[in-house]
């Protein structure tokens, strides 16, 4: 099972094996055997008369598949893309497998290949093949069953879970929310009775794809009377009608679905029905046998389970899993095409897997004891399978940094409607229009191959890497036994051995059991993407973008009993300041807002009538106003259901009055700065000068702004720049106990009329004070002066202090030992030293003013303490340790990047930020820079869009009467253009109600970014080993009670769900953290500045910060390579964070989200250094290099390329260090490693040890 | 002598235990407003300061005066808070000016239904020990004489 375990995406890596090898074993000798062996061995009566057409069938089925078995390689030779050198298993891949080309060596090169050779078939072909696919899967399954005895039982825990759970969950709700196909077809309606609902058949990818309604008709009513078939067989010999049926109509929708989508182009008709009929058939066999096999015996049955025992549910999630890869989205129209083929095959499994789910949860609450209901709810199931695989297949989360990525073209709502469902909307045909997004994983898989296919859905295209990664390459018919030798643990053979019957496909992806110790490449090829909540389509494609809104737990437990059971912090990370390119904003007189609980309107209201709205949070039935019922887009009127507030859930209101407490201030900016020795000798002026200078014109702002200057040493220095002065003059306090100011007035000035003075200002400052021999720093004094200057307005104050405040109020001693930088026992002062900062915070904060400290220290300058001063202000901290502007030119460089961004960034003042929940939810703790005003109010003097939120929740009352919980924030801000606006965010999700189906919506990243915020809050207030000690447990906690629900694995193994298998791994990469190491030496302050930022970066970038990402570069394709305006932008696979990665050929990449490093190995190719780096060979390059020259080669335009674009993805453009293999620099780069060991750290392997002890314990 | 330095400790607690009370009370309020968003935890907590050094020092007084006049049980009985006030105090974050109540931090919900819980037990506490000091002011006061009232029967002492 290497394979998969190097596959980057679960998805299918335990499924498709099986299926693999039952499909090369169909095209060999060996299906026969299998699929007959099992049958008879369990099968009661019925199924064995089924079987004898299903028999038939088979021969059918393999004979088509010469496209089929072409896929089979296709698959594999994916996989070594990840493991690129193919070093650890390349066993694995030596097996000779058909006609593919030989897989391993480049992976992409064979993926393409196999592409290539699965194109040719025609659809139909591919119809075929698929159909044999699954005869396959089934007839693997038996096999299975019926070869290796011992292991069926975890195949049993894989299947009948699934359909048991699902009728538990079901029967606790009324509202089956968890299946998505249900969800639409109920939830919609019932929310939406009165309205016109026109989504629904727009929604499905399906109608749009390929299929004609023709083959839809058709495949239907075979569909129905294979299930009436069924059903009559069943009814005899089962005593557990429920179960069965179910599983029959899951089956038949499965089958009828995949047929159904296969077919369609062009298969005969009749092929179809056998299909159909054969799987449906052996799918009847399977269940049948799992139902009485229960009670006949254990051992020789796949389903083992008792009904209730294990709840490894399945949610439609797995749909979602599958497409979670990174979105495809249209691309520029060759590579388009090329992808599309093979992504296509797998997309098809991920649907089904969806669809199947699907089926279970949505028929499991009706007991389906009659045909006639079956038969209705067979409809039901059809229209719901559709519809739920269409959102599996446009479940592809957008990848949120790619909005960033093309210039943000998808505006944020876009981003959640259209590109994270992306696929459905556009169809594929033309990819120009669509903002290029980036198809990292997918593509590169496929090369460019495909232009025939230029009609195939993008969904399709998403789903590649499941498919890819779930391909063990083995040999056709052993893959089964492959993976025994490969993989002892019982658990993987379980997972992986699992696949290879269809029930197992009902088992979400996400919720794979991974045997983490098994598991060797654990990290994906490509970035994680979020989550995507497992609701229906068409509140999936109006669901907040996971960029700006996401949740710990996409599928939100009932009670809060349920969330204990899971271990697993439930939170929401915000962004909600993020920088779109396009929002909707909207201007109107009134804003809809709930009565009661003052909720926005939003998309997951629903309209009880056309004159009334149901609010989501509060359940408030309020009168729609007259004005709604207008619709300035359409221009239409009654159609309140369609107003843009309504079909966005990121919109911008212009708020009227009514939203200010006083007229919107102008912005005002402060520059405080330290002008005492240490700053002057560290030079930041010049460059902080400079960068003023430079963007004066584009600070955000009106012809109101004013901008001010004030300077401090031991003294204060204030300058007048009252327009008509013929100089800038300047007035020295020297009295800083009590600090009063000068001349009020002309302090502050408007930035248009005093420029000329602004401008000779700041070019005599840097030279102003070149001969001062003033050391003391009167921070305080001058933030108290500044904040006396503020109060009036409000507005940002940006103070630069390069030490210690020696001098009056707040003035700080050094608190650090040197020598207990490396201390493993206890870290101090990590907390203020004093409440000066902290009350003077809360002062500005009061009249709006936000403090962002820029600290260029390259001493201790007790950062723990100055950094109350923005934290409870709303400003944001940036910390450049051993700043000079001459002996450290990268710091320096990175000084310039950052003010840039941050003088041009938008801003918004005098804001507040509520966050709403769902009645019976609760905030109860808050993170970020920000004070927090009552218990769902959070007070920012400013907003700015680089600023994250984690706010942690607690549910206090069940949420058992709701299907449904919904977040919103609403942020109300001034714009720089004195503009009063509100942007609100709505997040909705599903509840549920089995504690499986909460560890298949886990959203690990949001998770561990929440943990380190509660870890921020733990060292401050308790220990810094209390909480390391809390992150480990975390781990512990949630995968010992993962494993106490999934009872029938072995203990002995560590075991988690596919949707937690990064879980230790970011959590031991947090304890590598600055923030929370030990043992290495870690000076304070870079200490408490990872904390800080910890606490008030956005997701995206606190996972780059966490967990850098490593590229190889020094062989870089165009293979999978994306358009970013006209720009070829190459996608090399992640590497894992180890050395044994690195090799010493090569030159790599690592991005820390604030820095890149480029580590040169020692025996790197001289062309790449010549090419890239523009030096004749390793050892003349220097040792400090922070550019890639501009070299007219290919490789260094990729390299350049590739780099930009990654810059581009985030605000703070990190600075880039190329760092030779003997440099003593390379220990920066080292430390990022963080699956190695170190001195004072557990490697990833042993870390996972110590985890399985702990949870053994 | 009827009237000991016990049952004066007693007299004034029983005084000072009604200021408690009213500081819990007021606490209470104070937290309940906080929570119903009427003030801003700034201008709330201010007043709530003023309240805490106070309230502490008082209960401090007490235990001292019940040391001093060898009441050891209900200076047992006061012990514990005194450790918890102690406790509150050096435990807090930074300055100790700020006390327990930290404007940013007691909008947690977590914090604030601490205090909320903390303001109601001290509430209970306070009115339990009032009447407790009440009944042993009858005592320290009631004792003697009446002990001393039967041998001799003098109306004249009290």
């Amino acid at each position: 099972m290497s394979a998969p375990a190097g596959s980057p995406h679960p998805a299918a890596s335990a499924r498709i094996p099986p299926k693999l090898g039952g499909a090369a074993a169909s095209g060999a000798a060996a299906p026969a055997g299998p699929g007959p062996g099992p049958h008879q061995q369990n099968g009661p009566a019925q199924n064995q008369m089924q079987v004898p057409s299903g028999y038939g069938l088979y021969p059918q089925n393999y004979v088509a598949p010469s496209g089929h078995y072409s896929q089979g390689p296709g698959k594999m030779t994916s996989l070594p893309l990840d493991s690129q050198s193919g070093d650890y298993y390349p066993g694995l891949y030596t097996v000779p497998t058909q006609n593919v080309v030989t897989p391993n060596t480049a992976s992409q090169q064979p993926g393409a290949q196999q592409m290539y050779g699965r194109v040719p078939p025609a659809p139909h072909v591919v119809g075929s093949a698929l159909g044999s696919f699954q005869g396959a899967m089934s007839s693997a399954s038996h096999l299975q069953t019926s070869a290796s005895q011992p292991y069926s039982s975890f195949v049993n825990h894989y299947n009948s879970p699934a359909m048991y759970s699902v009728n538990s969950s079901v029967a606790s709700q009324g509202l089956p929310s968890t299946c998505g196909h249900y969800a639409l077809s109920a939830v919609s309606n019932a929310s939406y009775p009165g309205v016109p609902y026109p989504s629904l058949p727009a929604g499905d990818p399906y109608r749009q794809q390929m299929l004609t309604s023709q083959s839809a008709l058709t495949v239907r009513p075979i569909r129905e009377s294979s299930l009436s078939g069924q059903n009559t067989a069943v009814s005899h010999p089962s005593p557990l009608p429920p179960p069965p049926s179910q599983q029959y109509q899951q089956q038949q929708s499965l089958s009828g679905y995949s047929t159904f989508s296969w077919s369609a182009p062009g298969l005969p008709s009749t092929q179809d029905n056998l299909i159909r009929n054969h799987t449906s058939q052996v799918a009847a066999n399977n269940n049948p046998t799992n139902t009485v096999a229960d009670s006949l015996s254990r051992s020789v049955m796949q389903n083992v389970q008792p009904p209730k025992s294990s709840p490894v549910v399945s949610t439609v999630l797995s749909g979602a899993s599958s497409t979670r890869p990174p979105p495809a989205a249209p691309r520029p129209a060759e590579p388009a095409a090329s992808v599309a083929q093979p992504p296509e095959l797998s997309q098809q499994k991920g649907m089904q897997y969806g669809e199947y789910v699907n089926n279970q949860a949505s028929s499991a609450p009706t007991p389906l004891s009659s045909t006639s209901d079956d038969e209705e709810e067979e409809e039901e199931d059809e229209e719901a399978g559709v519809d739920s695989s269409s959102t599996t297949s446009s479940a592809s989360p957008m990848p949120n940094s790619y909005d960033a990525l093309e210039g943000g073209s998808y505006p944020d709502m876009l981003s959640s409607s259209a590109s994270s469902p992306a696929p459905e909307p556009a169809p594929e045909p033309d990819p120009a229009p669509a903002p290029a997004p980036a198809v990292p994983q997918p593509s590169k898989l496929a090369k460019p191959f495909g232009y025939g296919y230029p009609a195939l859905q993008p969904g399709y295209q998403n789903a590649t890497t499941p498919l890819n990664s779930g391909v063990p390459p083995s040999s056709p018919g052993y893959s089964g036994f492959q993976q025994y030798a490969q993989y002892p643990g019982m658990n993987q053979l379980s997972s992986s051995l699992g696949g290879l019957s269809l029930q197992s496909s009902s088992q979400p992806e996400s919720l794979r059991p991974v045997n983490l110790t098994q598991e060797r490449n654990i990290l994906p090829m490509t970035p994680v993407w979020a989550p995507v909540p497992n609701l229906n389509s068409d509140l999936r494609k109006l669901n907040c973008s996971p960029d700006s809104f996401r949740c710990t737990l996409t599928n939100i437990p009932q009670t809060q009993a349920l969330l204990n059971k899971a271990k697993l912090p439930l939170g929401l990370l915000l962004h909600p300041f993020r920088d779109l390119t396009q929002l909707p904003v909207i201007t109107s007189n009134t804003i809809v807002r709930c009565r009661s609980c003052r909720t926005y309107i939003n998309p997951f209201v629903s309209f009880i009538d056309q004159r009334r709205w149901k609010c989501n949070l509060c359940y408030r039935i309020n009168d729609v106003p007259e004005e709604f019922m207008y619709n300035p887009i359409t221009r239409s009127y009654g159609e309140p259901h369609k107003r843009p507030e309504v079909q966005n859930s990121t919109v911008e209101f212009i708020a009227s009055s009514d939203y200010m407490l006083r007229p919107p201030q102008p912005a005002v900016y402060l520059f405080v700065l330290d002008v005492s020795h240490n700053a002057v000798e560290a030079g930041y002026l010049t460059v902080l000068c400079q960068s003023l200078l430079e963007n004066l014109d584009k600070l955000p702002g009106d012809s109101r702004t004013r901008i001010g200057f004030m300077t401090f040493d031991s003294t204060i220095h204030f300058y007048n720049l009252q327009e008509g002065l013929s100089q800038p003059q300047m007035l020295i306090v020297s009295d800083i106990d009590d600090v009063f100011l000068p001349t009020p007035d002309s302090l502050l000035v408007n930035l248009h009329e005093s420029k000329e003075l602004i401008k000779d200002l700041l070019n005599a400052l840097p030279n102003m004070f070149t001969n001062t021999r003033e050391t003391h720093s009167a921070l305080g004094p001058a933030l108290q002066a500044a904040f006396k200057l503020m109060s009036p307005t409000g507005g940002r104050v940006s103070v630069f202090q390069t030490q210690l405040p020696s001098l009056g109020a707040g003035l700080l001693q050094s608190r650090e030992d040197p020598n207990q930088r490396s201390s493993t026992k206890v870290v101090q002062h990590l907390g203020p030293a004093t409440d000066f900062y902290k009350k003077l915070a809360l002062d500005c904060s009061g009249q709006q003013t936000a403090v962002d400290l820029f600290l260029l220290s390259s001493q201790y300058s007790d950062l723990a303490s100055l950094a109350c001063i923005s934290r409870y202000s709303a400003g944001c901290i940036y910390y450049y340790p051993s700043f000079h502007y001459m002996h450290n030119p990268s710091q320096a460089e990175k000084l310039q990047k950052d003010l840039k961004r941050y003088l041009t960034r938008k801003i918004g003042f005098e804001a507040v930020m509520r966050i709403r929940c769902t009645k019976g939810l609760s905030m109860h703790t808050f993170h970020g820079n920000f004070f927090v005003r009552s218990t769902d109010l959070l007070s920012l003097a400013n907003i700015n869009p680089d600023a994250g939120f984690a706010v942690q929740l607690s549910i206090e009352e069940s949420l058992t009467d709701t299907s449904l919980v919904c977040f919103q924030t609403a942020l109300l801000y001034t714009s720089s253009k004195g503009e009063r606006r509100i942007r609100v965010h709505t997040l909705c999700l599903p509840v549920v109600s089995s504690l499986a189906d909460v560890y298949a919506g886990v959203d690990v990243q949001a998770a561990i970014c929440l943990l380190a915020n509660m870890a921020v809050d733990r060292s401050i207030s308790s220990s810094l080993s209390d909480a390391r000690d809390a992150l480990v447990n975390a781990v512990v906690d949630s995968l010992s009670a993962y494993g106490s629900t999934v009872s029938n694995l072995q203990h002995s193994a560590l075991i988690a769900p596919s949707s937690l298998k990064l879980f230790p791994l970011y959590v031991l990469a947090l304890l590598k953290q600055k923030a929370f190491r030990t043992g290495t030496s870690t000076r304070l302050d870079d200490r408490v500045y990872a904390m800080c930022q910890i606490k008030c970066q956005p997701l995206v970038h606190l996972m780059k910060m966490i967990h850098p990402n490593l590229y190889r570069i020094d062989r870089l394709t165009d293979e999978g390579a994306i358009h970013v305006n006209d720009r070829v932008v190459p996608q090399p696979p992640l590497q894992k964070l180890s050395a044994e990665k690195l090799t010493r050929e090569g030159a790599f990449l690592m991005d820390c989200g604030s820095a890149f490093y480029i580590w040169i190995g020692k025996s790197c190719d001289n062309n790449f250094i010549e090419d890239v780096l523009g030096y004749p060979n390793f050892a003349s390059i220097p040792q400090k290099m922070t550019h890639l020259p501009e070299l007219d080669t290919l490789s260094s335009e990729r390299a350049r390329s590739f780099i930009t674009w990654l810059r581009d993805n985030r605000p703070l453009s990190p600075v880039l260090h190329v760092v030779k293999d003997e440099s003593p620099a390379k220990t920066e780069f080292f430390q990022h490693l963080i699956e190695d060991r170190t001195e004072a750290a557990f490697s990833y392997y042993e870390f996972l040890l110590h985890v399985q002890q702990q949870i053994c314990k | 002598m009827a009237f000991t330095f016990a049952a004066f400790c007693y007299m004034l607690s029983l005084v000072l235990c009604a200021a408690l009370i009213f500081f819990a009370i007021w606490h209470i309020i104070a937290f309940d407003e906080l929570r119903t968003d009427f003030k801003s935890p700034i201008d709330q907590c201010n007043p709530v300061h003023a309240l805490v050094l106070p309230e502490y020092s008082i209960h401090s007084l007490f235990c001292i005066m019940f040391l001093c006049a060898q009441e050891w049980l209900t200076l047992g009985l006061n012990v514990p808070l005194l450790f918890y006030h102690f406790w509150r105090y050096f435990h807090c974050p930074a300055d100790s000016s700020e006390l327990a109540y930290d404007p940013p931090v007691v909008m947690n919900a977590d914090t604030l239904s601490y205090c909320q819980k903390e303001a109601w037990c001290k509430l209970a506490f306070y009115l339990l020990s009032f009447f407790y000091y009440l009944y042993w002011l009858r005592f320290r006061l009631g004792t003697r004489p009446v002990s001393s009232l039967h041998p001799s029967a003098q109306p004249g002492v009290w």
